[in-house]
């Protein structure tokens, strides 16, 4: 089935946060807005969810947190353990002050990294991924607000995009989404 | 819209009449373009520095350590002496991205991808000296905690040079995830604005097809504020442990409680120091002096005002404590008075001169606004951690607890050619991140120029602060995408432009016979039955509009266009009147010379 879009494309920021509220209010269904730089206050007004990864980074730095204390229980008190500089290695919290800096550096270490692949993965960004930008001027300074058309007629779709201060409308037919 | 306010009192940070689209093009320019003589110049000095500091390299680590000027008293010299200056210099980086973020400082936006860049290059070379120290490089990886074939022994985590060991390579990583995904968004509008075949492969892989959606937007800005909440407290992490390597010690001198909040803010001092030499060269040949303005300078010299007072203050309460604990081997450490009469007299001067004295002078406003003198204060700041870090070791080891030990450090060519080979390879890597990096982060600037822009400020101050914002664009066609293809539809775009308006964009002839006549004197005349027509579209600032104007004016290629000397610009503004001072802004003829020889 042939799904059909239409592409809008503005060319300030503003206008284009004026029209994805009129689109909205008026029951038309955005699926893809794609801007040159963040623009406050787009998400929110294009309806998308919060976002999550935060979260996860919290999540990854306790297990980097983790991780830190079992490598070094295991190694410094369990498997061989040492007599260093008259501090002997008995039980964890006792040398834990001096385990204090790593168990700092690899709460940062998981926390930072996992999530920035969690951010990759997720947004499906990676190296010798195609960029998906239908217009390359949305990386400079034009702003591409995708409809679908679904059963609205065109027509009026077009007419009331231009009035919201569209420079170019584009209908676009897709074969398929795979 | 009132969204774009800022208090009219703060000075703009982005001078000039900027739209979107130019700062694209400005950041753009130095990858698009072609290099100069005077990088040619300074590229191959570094990179023969880098050669020599490498060829030392190869004779330590061929013929050993002894090859240094060390001795069995002064066990550590200007090898960790260059690894804590350098990391020093690391850190105004991340500071800059991070805790800057954090403090919500909008002129950070400017300088930040420049300043990672100097962090990651100088953690870099910093990395080498620890390694080199070994002896024998090829075992570094035992510093990890791996299992071995010395049965169950593992690395001693009670270790301060263990934590180091996790500390800068933390940082370094997390610096550079942190860069690179500011970078995406930047490279991908490299990717789009190129017309090189090539560099829209090369910039595509660097970019990780980042396309820009709104959900991926979202995603960007929570993963930088998130990392900047983890990189502050590691970036002061990481002097912190580079000071303990020393303060765990009981050599007097090194065993002191305030170095790890001293060794921050002096790492601090030092990065700033470095940004503002890199970036007072760099603004200027780049041509970023809209985006990089005084006003950036200004603030960068506050920031080292601060932490050279707090540098300051502990220096003070070093020599005064030194002094006052009464102990005779405090009066040879490297703040004392044994240190400013003894035999290295002129170490503890130059670090107290110009890390103490010079950057006084920054407390003078037009001082701290002057560029020429914030260039030289920073120079010699930069020397003057370098003596700061020499004073601690050197001076430090140099008179012990026993007597007859006594000696001087005395470096060999070896030492001082492996410095000035790390600041070759600085160099090498800085210039060509220069060439092939957007060394501004475009698109975080653009999300302030409405409200820090000179052109908006204007704008908010001549018609109230509830004034239109919305910027008209000069269409410029794409490439590829989409055209305006909805059937029988024609809206007023400059794509489809009607009679009508092709009427009004007629060039008065009668009016300006003389001009068009003396112009085309100067950039030559089109003859359509040998030489074919360019698409004048491609130079940036000319529309469809403007390329219709100057066809009726004769004007038909590039190589006509690349003619243009201010002489010409004036007359093109004479006839069209439309767009005064653009074409010369712009430098219609430099860029028209760039796609003459591309073609």
């Amino acid at each position: 089935m042939a799904s059909k879009k239409i592409h809008a494309i503005y060319t300030d920021d503003d206008l284009l946060l004026h029209a994805v509220k009129e689109t909205r209010a008026a029951n038309y269904h955005i699926s893809e807005v794609f801007t040159p730089f963040p623009v406050h206050g787009l998400d929110h007004a294009v309806g998308i969810a919060p976002t999550r990864i935060a979260i996860t980074s919290f999540i990854y730095g306790l297990i980097g947190l983790g991780v830190a204390v079992v490598m070094m229980n295991y190694m410094m008190i369990q498997d061989w353990p040492q007599n260093i500089g008259g501090k002997p290695s008995f039980t964890y919290y006792q040398n834990m002050p001096a385990f204090i800096p790593i168990m700092f550096e690899l709460t940062v270490f998981f926390a930072a990294h996992l999530m920035v692949v969690t951010f990759y993965m997720r947004s499906k960004i990676w190296p010798f991924k195609k960029a998906e930008n239908p217009d390359v001027r949305t990386t400079d300074d034009h702003f591409l607000m995708e409809i679908d058309v679904e059963n609205h007629d065109v027509e009026k779709l077009t007419k009331f995009l231009y009035d919201t201060g569209a420079s170019e409308i584009s209908l676009i037919e897709n074969e398929q989404d795979h | 819209m009132s969204s774009h306010y800022e208090a009219p009192i703060r000075e703009p940070l982005v001078l000039g009449e900027k739209s979107y689209h130019d700062i694209s093009v400005d950041v753009g320019a130095p990858v698009l373009g072609k290099a100069n003589k005077s990088w040619w110049i300074v590229f191959t000095i570094a990179l023969v520095a880098f050669l020599w500091g490498l060829g030392c390299i190869i004779y330590t680590i061929s013929t050993g350590i002894g090859v240094w000027g060390l001795n069995k008293t002064i066990g550590w010299a200007w090898d960790i002496t260059n690894f804590v200056w350098w990391v020093g210099i690391g850190h105004a980086g991340t500071l800059i991205s991070a805790v800057l973020l954090l403090f919500r400082q909008k002129w950070r936006m400017a300088v930040n991808r420049s300043a990672e860049a100097m962090t990651i290059f100088a953690v870099v070379q910093a990395g080498l000296f620890p390694i080199i120290h070994m002896g024998r490089p090829w075992l570094a990886y035992w510093v990890l905690p791996i299992p071995n074939q010395f049965g169950s022994l593992w690395v001693n985590f009670n270790s301060p040079l263990l934590w180091d060991v996790f500390a800068i390579s933390t940082y370094l990583s997390v610096s550079l995830v942190f860069w690179w995904t500011g970078l995406l968004p930047d490279f991908a509008m490299i990717r789009d604005r190129t017309t090189s075949p090539f560099q829209k492969k090369m910039y595509g892989i660097l970019s990780f097809g980042w396309s820009g959606r709104v959900k991926d937007w979202q995603r960007f800005e929570e993963v930088s504020l998130v990392l900047a909440g983890l990189a502050t407290p590691l970036v002061l992490s990481v002097h912190t442990i580079v000071s303990f390597d020393f303060a765990t010690s009981v050599v007097p001198g090194w065993h002191s409680t305030i170095f790890p909040p001293y060794f921050v803010a002096g790492a601090i001092f030092s990065g700033f120091a470095m940004v503002q030499t890199l970036l007072i060269i760099m603004r200027k040949v780049s041509n970023l002096e809209s985006y990089i303005t005084v006003l950036h300078i200004e603030y960068m010299n506050k920031v080292i005002l601060l932490t050279g007072g707090i540098v300051t203050v502990a220096y003070l309460t070093e020599y005064f404590i030194g002094w006052y604990s009464g102990v005779p081997y405090e009066n040879y450490t490297y703040l004392s008075f044994g240190a400013a009469t003894g035999p290295y007299w002129w170490a503890f001067w130059a670090l107290i001169i110009c890390n103490l004295i010079v950057p006084l002078s920054l407390w003078v406003k037009s001082l701290r606004r002057n560029i020429m003198w914030t260039f030289f204060v920073a120079l010699v700041i930069n020397i003057g951690m370098w003596f700061e870090r020499f004073d601690i070791i050197v001076v430090d080891l140099s008179k012990d607890r026993l007597t007859s030990s006594w000696t001087m450090f005395q470096p060999t060519f070896v030492d001082i050619g492996t410095f000035i080979g790390t600041i070759g390879f600085f160099f090498v890597l800085f210039l060509l991140y220069a060439r092939t990096f957007p060394v501004i982060a475009q698109a975080e600037v653009k999300t302030i120029l409405k409200s820090s822009g000179e052109s908006f400020k204007r704008l908010r101050a001549e018609h109230g602060d509830d004034h239109s914002h919305v910027q008209t664009v000069e269409e410029y066609p794409a490439d590829a995408g989409p055209a305006a293809n909805v059937e029988d539809k024609h809206f007023n775009s400059a794509f489809d432009s009607t009679d009508e308006e092709t009427k009004n964009n007629e060039v008065d002839f009668e009016a300006h016979r003389g001009k068009i006549d003396n112009l085309l004197s100067g950039v030559g005349t089109f003859d359509p039955a040998v030489q074919e027509q360019d698409d004048l579209k491609k130079i940036n600032g000319v529309g469809p509009v403007m390329e219709q104007k100057l066809h009726q004016l004769g004007i038909f290629t590039f190589e006509q266009v690349s003619r243009m000397t201010d002489r010409e610009y004036d007359l093109l503004d004479e006839i069209i009147s439309e767009f005064p001072g653009k074409a010369k802004r712009e430098d219609w003829a430099g860029q028209a010379l760039i796609l003459k020889n591309n073609n």
